[in-house]
């Protein structure tokens, strides 16, 4: 195995364009820690659940660590590209690394009925919202 | 092997085709990530694809042009409904001249989660030759 990090520049870059797209954008109010990085996200609503839609190309199963607590969804893995050796490269545009992804959804979750499936590289969560999260109906007399 | 780990992962949007020509199917085409390396005896084609299934693949090899067409099945967002996005989804096409003589009955491609490989076997003729010198 030869490992090689990436330079120091691309780190802070990376970081400025974190907190850059964090500011950008409004739907979570500025709660969210990672709004705009990796893995990219789609977020849907389905009756009372949230359905949560990431493409992962070449992430494997076991590499996925999926975790809910309360009105939060972390998302980190590991994505690698293998490259044979002494093979000529044409070409080489794939990304590999570790990500890392905390999500701040507007409502608390029931972390034991959260449903994760993972299928031709697309993750797609679906979150229940907590009991306690859905508005009551009020019968009137 | 050589795996190569950067800090993290960059995130980069998906690269939108523009519209050169008309196409006759509706839908998004994207141009799919993709890496391409040489052994000596293929060309082994690797690109993502994310959301594609294993027989929505159109691999066509015509005069040296490799066309790599993945279709994606978007009725499964059709019953949700969309409340925050960051990417778009659509079908993946690329198109690479390929320079040298492939075998074209020996094609053989895999996908497994979300990335396509393509094997493209090199013609006989095409395969480097050591020349002993005596």
């Amino acid at each position: 195995m030869v490992i090689r990090v990436k330079d120091q520049f691309e780190t802070l870059l990376g970081l400025q364009r974190a907190m850059e797209s964090v500011m950008g954008s409004d739907w979570f109010g500025g709660r969210t820690s990672g709004s705009g990085a990796f893995p990219l996200i789609n977020v849907f609503n389905d009756g009372d659940d949230f359905v949560v839609v990431a493409e992962l190309p070449g992430v494997k199963k076991e590499d996925l660590d999926i975790q809910v607590r309360g009105d939060t969804l972390r998302i980190r893995g590991r994505k690698t590209v293998a490259h044979a050796e002494g093979v000529s490269v044409h070409r080489r545009e794939r990304a590999a690394g570790e990500f890392d992804r905390t999500v701040t959804l507007p409502d608390d979750i029931d972390s034991a009925k959260v449903a994760a499936e993972y299928r031709d590289g697309v993750l797609t969560l679906r979150l229940p919202r907590a009991e306690s999260a859905k508005p009551r109906t009020v019968a009137i007399n | 092997m050589v795996s190569e780990v950067s800090q993290e992962v960059t995130p980069r949007g998906k690269r939108e085709l523009t519209q050169a020509e008309e196409r006759t199917e509706a839908g998004k085409f994207f141009s799919p990530y993709t890496d391409i390396h040489e052994t000596d005896r293929a060309v082994v084609v690797t690109m993502e694809v994310p959301g594609v299934d294993k027989n929505a693949i159109d691999i066509q090899l015509e005069k040296d042009v490799l066309t790599i067409k993945a279709s994606i099945d978007s009725s499964k967002y059709e019953s949700l409904r969309p409340i925050y996005s960051e990417y778009n989804v659509g079908n993946f096409v690329r198109t690479f001249a390929v320079s040298m003589k492939i075998d074209g009955s020996g094609i053989s491609a895999t996908v497994a989660d979300g990335v396509l490989t393509v094997e493209l076997p090199k013609a006989k003729e095409a395969m480097a030759r050591r020349i002993a010198v005596s």
